[in-house]
């Protein structure tokens, strides 16, 4: 009985958002929760890293709340990324996914983090390793296992891959790195344009944090004080390039200037989203832009053609996982507070295996689009078109 | 001797060239209105139509524009619609690229297209390829705007057309205008369109005044994209051309046709797509083709022409192979006579022309 409430809030909170968990108990605070399991803590509060500031008089607070509904709507939701992107790796593997795939494991703190502390109607962008937010900006397991084998069902019906899911409110996942940081300031720029109190999370890598344009755009958001957050993913790796091979200065944090920075533990997502909140409200504050450093790591290389070990030790990668992996740290937490049992976990984690597995049988065997839809959607709101084929005599057609 | 002369048309259209104006008879409430003008009224008017447009670059807003063509805009609409930037291309343009997806609709003026090249990148890859990598979830509509091609004096880097390379790319629609109605009536119907448009002007047209009739001031006064016009009907030879040079071949049909040659001029005024249907169907009348542009020959516009020609019904009635008269294949120079001979002058659409014609 309390397993299936728990399922079913659980699903509640991953549909709608974090807040459900919240509202169930009230609007406010620290209340006893109604739905009380009477073995359970229904709240507790966790000492988090201090952040590291840059122009800021004081960062966010060294503590953070956790409802048991939180705990596990963000297990949940970091432990379904894992277990994609985990998938994928076998499908890659399996050549059922070609060309690019970016895998997230080892990095859902920061997805999850960022998503429980800004609203569905803000705005996010990030680069190509991009299947964790895709998840958390709402599209399925099933949408995004199906776009990586290349089928209609996919979200972006199989003619994106895997750098180029979208959804509302979500601008992908985008190949060229660092070029989708101007746009992440441009949908700032809007979101100020239209008044509507809405900041947009820009995100790219500590690779792309030495490209021309982050600093174009940085002037920029600072200049006209766009409610633009600028997030570094540092996962200490370009590529194959660690960051002291790479950037004269690796406070990715302070890179911005003028722009106040803060550096984040990105292991632990409470830390993360305390310090999104904290940027959040400084942007809608009106107070401009914000860079947080998030400091993260991959367990996967940089994509599938790449082993991870030529660069960097196997040792080094154990060490994290044992020591800092995300999900083990948020679990260790709720258990040793005795918020949660660790048959609930193991109830979750079924459920996870099962959704997955069901998604990647969809994605091995949903057709891949029909030659007819290959020249649609060149252009918006367009009579239908002739586009040329391979030779002069094949002409084909494009609809909107 | 070419620039000391002055030419009449029926129809639409009046040119002037250089020295002399005469003013051409047409319907009464026609005006003369310099292309720059022409470009002030189609942002001035759009900007009022729709509050999600918007018109961002350098010195756009209160300088009035590099070139004047957003003069008084800043001052009738604000901050908020007529920005300012620093110089960052890719900033700029990419700025403009996903507003369109959070719902605003950026006009994005580049001070000329040679500086569009650091922000290609973002044009092709962000704007042109999204609505098709989306399936469909995100649209952008947003227009890419500024002097395009050769000026005066101002040396290679400061001189290069963009029409092929931007009429490479699917997903993008590219618009080479030539008169002031060319320049509302597309610019226009760029703004209004949902997708990503490259809208390429002249520096030298700007102050070239040009007879608009009273339907062409009207504020929803629209030219559909991707439909040629022909500037001059002719039975001889058929002259393709885009932006400054549809007068170049103008005044060159002029002097031809004293020696009993006429020529049906086309002014493509879009790019891509482009207007075969337009080109085959003169070419089927007059057998003879001619292309005229300022870009460089390979891989250009001409080109593309003369490869559609080939692949297409027209192939059969040709007299002659197509030709094309292009800009001179290296970097512009500077010296006023170099400069000169590195663009078609009407002497060279004149030789071409005879040339084909075997005359």
């Amino acid at each position: 009985m309390k397993n299936m409430l728990t399922i079913i809030s659980n699903a509640l909170c991953r549909i709608t958002g974090k807040n459900v968990a919240a509202q169930t108990v009230s609007e406010g605070a620290r209340v006893v929760v109604s739905r009380s399991y009477a073995d359970f803590t229904p709240q507790a509060t966790f000492d988090i890293k201090k952040c590291e500031v840059h122009r800021l008089e004081e960062g966010p607070a060294g503590k953070a709340e956790l409802t048991r509904e939180q705990g596990l709507q963000y297990y949940r939701t970091m432990q379904t990324i894992r277990r994609m992107e985990l998938r994928a790796d076998q499908l890659y593997k399996q050549k059922i996914i070609r060309g690019f795939c970016h895998l997230y494991d080892g990095q859902e703190a920061c997805a999850v983090g960022i998503e429980s502390a800004i609203n569905p109607s803000d705005h996010l962008i990030t680069a190509y390793r991009s299947h964790g937010y895709t998840y958390t900006r709402g599209v399925s397991v099933k949408e995004i296992l199906a776009e990586l084998t290349g089928r209609k069902g996919g979200v972006a019906k199989g003619k994106g891959g895997s750098m180029h899911m979208y959804a509302p409110h979500f601008y992908g996942g985008n190949g060229i790195v660092g070029a989708q940081i101007p746009l992440g300031a441009g949908i700032a720029l809007a979101c100020q344009y239209q008044g509507n109190n809405q900041v947009c999370v820009t995100l790219y890598g500590d690779g792309a944090a030495n490209q021309g344009q982050l600093f174009e755009s940085f002037n920029m958001a600072a200049l006209w004080k766009l409610p633009c957050i600028f997030i570094c993913e540092n996962n200490r790796y370009g590529m194959g390039t660690s960051v002291e091979r790479a950037s004269a200065s690796t406070d990715y944090y302070m890179r911005g200037d003028f722009i106040p920075g803060i550096r984040v533990d990105g292991m632990d997502v409470l830390c993360v989203r305390e310090a999104t909140k904290f940027a959040a409200d400084h942007c809608r504050a009106g107070k401009g832009p914000i860079v947080m450093e998030l400091q993260t790591y991959r367990y996967h290389g940089h994509s599938m053609s790449d082993p991870g070990v030529s660069y960097r030790t196997r040792e080094e990668i154990q060490e994290v996982r044992s020591k800092s992996d995300p999900i083990s740290l948020l679990k260790e937490r709720m258990l040793s507070s005795n918020m949660a049992s660790a048959e609930e976990f193991k109830v979750i984690d079924v459920e996870i295996r099962k959704e997955v597995e069901e998604a990647a049988q969809f994605a091995t065997s949903d057709p891949e689009p029909p030659l007819e839809e290959l020249c649609n959607h060149i252009f918006y709101n367009e009579a239908p078109i002739e586009v040329r084929g391979t030779n002069p005599w094949s002409k084909l057609k494009s609809v909107s | 001797m070419a620039a000391l002369r002055c030419f009449l048309r029926s129809g639409k259209g009046a040119v002037s060239v250089l020295l002399r104006r005469e003013l051409h008879a047409t319907a009464p409430a026609s005006a003369q209105v310099m292309v720059r003008d022409a470009l002030n009224q189609a942002m001035d008017e759009e900007l009022e139509r729709d509050e999600r447009v918007f018109l961002l670059g350098e010195e756009v807003a209160q300088y009035d524009g590099a070139y004047k063509v957003s003069r008084g805009l800043w001052k009738k609409y604000g901050d908020k619609r007529i920005i300012d930037t620093p110089i960052t291309e890719v900033m700029c343009d990419s700025v403009l690229a996903p507003p369109p997806q959070a719902g605003l609709r950026p006009i994005c003026e580049f001070m000329t297209f040679n500086f569009s090249m650091q922000a290609i990148d973002q044009v092709i890859n962000s704007a042109a390829k999204t609505y098709y990598m989306s399936a469909g979830l995100q649209p952008v509509p947003i227009v890419f705007r500024g002097p395009n091609g050769a000026s005066a004096g101002v040396a290679a880097q400061h001189s290069q057309c963009f029409a092929a390379w931007y009429g490479h790319c699917p997903g993008l629609k590219v618009i080479s205008p030539w008169s002031a109605e060319d320049c509302k009536g597309l610019l226009k119907s760029a703004i209004r369109d949902d997708n990503p448009v490259v809208f390429l002007e002249n520096e030298l047209m700007y102050g070239v005044p040009f007879e608009m009739s009273e339907e062409a001031q009207s504020k929803d006064f629209t030219i559909p994209i991707g439909k040629a016009k022909i500037e001059r009907p002719g039975s001889h030879i058929t002259l393709v051309s885009h932006s400054r040079f549809v007068g170049h071949c103008l005044d060159a049909a002029a002097v031809l046709a004293k020696e009993g040659i006429e020529c049906e001029v086309i002014n493509l005024r879009t790019i891509r797509p482009l207007d075969v249907e337009c080109i085959e169907g003169s070419v089927m009348k007059t057998n003879h083709l001619v292309t005229v542009e300022g870009g460089w020959p390979q891989f250009g516009v001409g080109a593309e022409i003369c490869a559609r020609i080939m692949e297409g019904p027209a192939f059969n009635y040709l007299d002659a192979p197509a030709v094309r008269v292009t800009g001179v294949d290296i970097p512009m120079p500077y010296a006023k006579i170099l400069e000169d001979n590195s663009i078609p002058q009407i002497k060279d659409i004149i030789f071409s022309v005879k040339k084909t014609l075997n005359v």
